[in-house]
């Protein structure tokens, strides 16, 4: 019981101490200690993987329960308990479909691109904090990691939008190419003046330096504001569908994409939905940390308020232009966090 | 494989074609528009029509007068009832038959009902087309109201066939008056509620004001009626202008647009229920007792000669032109209809805009297929 209680609340001790008493015994059979590191790298890897995706097939239960509840309907309710199992059952529906393969692709690109979009989204994960002491790999530049791994994914949607051969996807693609670069930026931006207020890139840093003062949701709340549009058009999602714009773009650069293929472009959406809040509830929101609940509980509900605000915004705004959504970006979004990165730091040396 | 039509044969380096269409989301229904694109912007367009073009007028000619109200249900399935009664209206006026004064209320209900019903769903195909998924639902939960009323009246939901030359095949049901005051009650509110949601959206206003604006000349020129005609300003609507039935009893107000923008057709149709739920409330106050059926003979033969009768319907003017030679069967019939003239000024005001703003501007020209190719 004792045990159980320092590994929710203290999962860094315990962890460190089973890996020495394991190197212990693996050094007591004469086997060399990076072959055992390897091990645990790969069931780390594997648990955390494990986790997201069964937690993508829980958020897209979750997004479309609050899409019921705000269309005054009921939503998934047939499939196991609730129609909790009802993505289980799509998932199986997408293993079991045709893999159709157009003519005339390209076709190197049209299958790697969704590989490529999906590995970095999971890639990202191995820096976030789940709780305390309780991160994969501890990096000293965690958030600088978290924003190169997020940009590899425009490569993959841009593959995607040309190996297809498809004129739809081809402009689905290149939107989503504008769109994520500017809306990088301002992200950047944020990210770096909440950097500035920790003095650390390191994750776990970052969620240290919110422990003895007020989250940084407080001074930073125009950082959040902005944080949470830019991390909204990243992951593609309504206001700014655009690369998957259904009434114009039939399904933007996913349109030619069927079975597997398409599943692991909506699995990584969400994750990437999963990620973006992760990353605002860590950056803004205190991370794991919180009285009674164990760490990660706290990481999740906070998480999930997170996903709860962009559902929100998701089912009600209708889309936005592709000039308008240039133009927020690069003439509010920017000078706006240009101008709170050097209120941050004037404020910080002072 | 489909040939470009010979307008767009000529485009340059830059630019590429895009089809949209005949399967596509948000053209609504079988129509395909070529697109001349240079990146996102649009530098010409060519709606090509006919592909489920059905000889409905060839058809009518095989058909006896009374089999053929039918048919133009399946014209506009939206507004069923204001295409079934330009045809009836025709037939009549040719045989000289007088209604009773309670099957000209009768029918002036059921339109606006349809009218009503037609304004909500153009109302939620408008906010699918712009990316707003939840507006239809909101819009959908009133227009279920109403079919049910119309429904229970003509026994169909979609294409009712509610009108019969001389009148009506039975009377209203008997709670029909009870259910449209309390819908009419809440009616005007749930108006407001759907203006909040899409309308006055900050989004959608900055996406549709300035955008496909059509002057008032244009409009005229290539014929339009309709909302689009008074989302430019031109008070035309053809029950005040020329007004059909028992319409001149009825005090309502002609709703028009200022600048002929996208944004006005959604103003100017949203308008136009609120004017449809009024002409209702009266309609039900004074609807007189009596008969819902003239005396009609048992076989319908019109003197030989011709008319043109036209009533206004959700998108329009819609007019039948018909030919008799004193037979069981009509020589010759002809349909005007709404959707085609307005189909055809889409060129005029979408060349410039973006991709977005096609689909925006023809939600807004809320066009129905099967009636343009007819």
């Amino acid at each position: 019981m004792a045990l159980l209680k320092e590994l929710l609340y203290n999962s860094g001790k315990p962890l460190s101490e089973f890996s020495s008493w394991m190197h212990a015994i693996w050094a007591g059979w004469g086997m060399p200690g990076f072959l055992l590191d390897f091990i645990f790298q790969l069931v780390i890897v594997l648990a955390v993987t494990a986790v997201l995706v069964l937690n993508a097939l829980w958020i897209i239960y979750y997004d479309r329960k609050i899409s019921a509840l705000m269309q005054i309907r009921k939503g998934p309710n047939r499939v196991g308990p609730f129609g909790l199992l009802q993505t289980l059952a799509d998932t199986v529906k997408l293993l079991i479909k045709e893999d159709v393969n157009p003519k005339k692709i390209d076709i190197l690109s049209f299958w790697i691109a969704p590989l490529i979009i999906f590995i970095p989204t999971f890639a990202v994960f191995l820096v976030l904090p789940f709780g305390n002491g309780l991160v994969p790999a501890d990096l000293n530049i965690g958030i600088l990691y978290i924003i190169a791994i997020t940009g590899l994914s425009v490569i993959g949607i841009l593959a995607a939008g040309w190996g297809s051969n498809n004129k739809y996807s081809l402009i689905g693609g290149m939107r989503s190419a504008a769109q994520i670069v500017s809306y990088e930026i301002p992200m950047v931006l944020v990210i770096l003046a909440v950097v500035l207020m920790s003095g650390t890139m390191k994750m776990s840093g970052i969620v240290a330096a919110q422990s003895n003062r007020v989250w940084f949701v407080v001074p930073q709340f125009l950082g959040f504001i902005i944080f949470l549009i830019a991390g909204n058009a990243e992951v593609n999602r309504a206001p700014f569908d655009l690369p998957e714009a259904e009434s114009e773009l039939v399904a933007g650069f996913n349109t030619e994409y069927s079975a597997m293929k398409f599943a692991f472009f909506y699995l990584a959406e969400y994750t990437n939905l999963f990620l973006t809040s992760a990353v605002a509830a860590t950056l803004f929101l205190g991370g794991w940390q919180g009285p009674f609940l164990p760490p990660i509980v706290w990481f999740f509900i906070k998480t999930y308020f997170v996903i709860t605000i962009l559902c929100w915004i998701r089912w009600t705004f209708p889309r936005i232009r592709v000039d308008q959504l240039m133009e927020f970006s690069w003439k509010y979004l920017l000078p706006l966090a240009l101008l709170n990165l050097v209120v941050t730091a004037v404020i910080l040396k002072f | 494989m489909i040939k470009a039509p010979f307008e767009m044969e000529k485009i340059s380096d830059e630019e590429y074609i895009l089809n949209m269409g005949p399967q596509h989301p948000s053209t609504h229904g079988v129509l395909r528009i070529v697109l001349k694109l240079d990146g996102e912007v649009v530098t010409g367009l060519y709606p090509d029509v006919g592909y489920i073009h059905s000889s409905v007028e060839k058809m009518c000619e095989n058909k006896k007068f009374e089999m053929i109200t039918p048919y133009t249900d399946r014209l506009d399935y939206l507004s069923a009832v204001n295409y079934n009664w330009a045809y009836v209206a025709a037939v009549e006026k040719l045989m000289g038959i007088q209604l009773p004064e309670r099957a000209e209320y009768m029918r002036v209900m059921l339109a606006e009902l349809n009218r009503i019903m037609s304004h909500l769903l153009w109302y939620s195909a408008f906010g699918m087309d712009v990316g707003a998924l939840t507006p239809i639902f909101y819009a959908f939960r009133e227009r279920e109201e109403v079919i049910d009323m119309v429904e229970g009246m003509t026994g169909g939901r979609l294409t009712h066939h509610a009108f019969r030359i001389g009148g009506f095949k039975n009377d209203l049901q008997k709670d029909f008056l009870s259910r449209l005051e309390k819908f009419l009650a809440k009616f005007e509110d749930r108006i407001c509620e759907y203006e909040a949601l899409l309308i006055n959206n900050v989004i959608l206003t900055a996406r549709t004001k300035g955008v496909g604006i059509l002057d008032k000349d244009t409009a005229i020129n290539y014929g339009v009626t309709g909302p689009v005609l008074r989302g430019s300003g031109c008070a035309i609507d053809l029950r005040k202008n020329a007004p059909y039935s028992v319409y001149s009893k009825f005090d309502f107000r002609v709703c028009t647009g200022k600048n002929g923008d996208t944004w006005d057709r959604l103003k100017v149709r949203m308008d136009e229920m609120r004017e449809s739920a009024k002409i209702l409330k009266q309609a039900a106050a004074m609807l007189p007792a009596g008969e819902f059926c003239a005396k009609v003979p048992r076989v319908i033969k019109p003197a030989p000669g011709e008319v043109y009768t036209k009533v206004e319907s959700a998108r329009g003017e819609f007019g039948v032109y018909m030919v008799s030679d004193g037979t069981e069967k009509p020589y010759r019939i002809k349909f005007r209809s709404p959707s085609f003239s307005n189909l055809s000024v889409l060129k005029e005001i979408t060349i410039g805009s973006k991709i977005a703003d096609v689909v925006a501007i023809m939600g807004s020209l809320d066009l129905v297929i099967p009636e343009i190719d007819r």
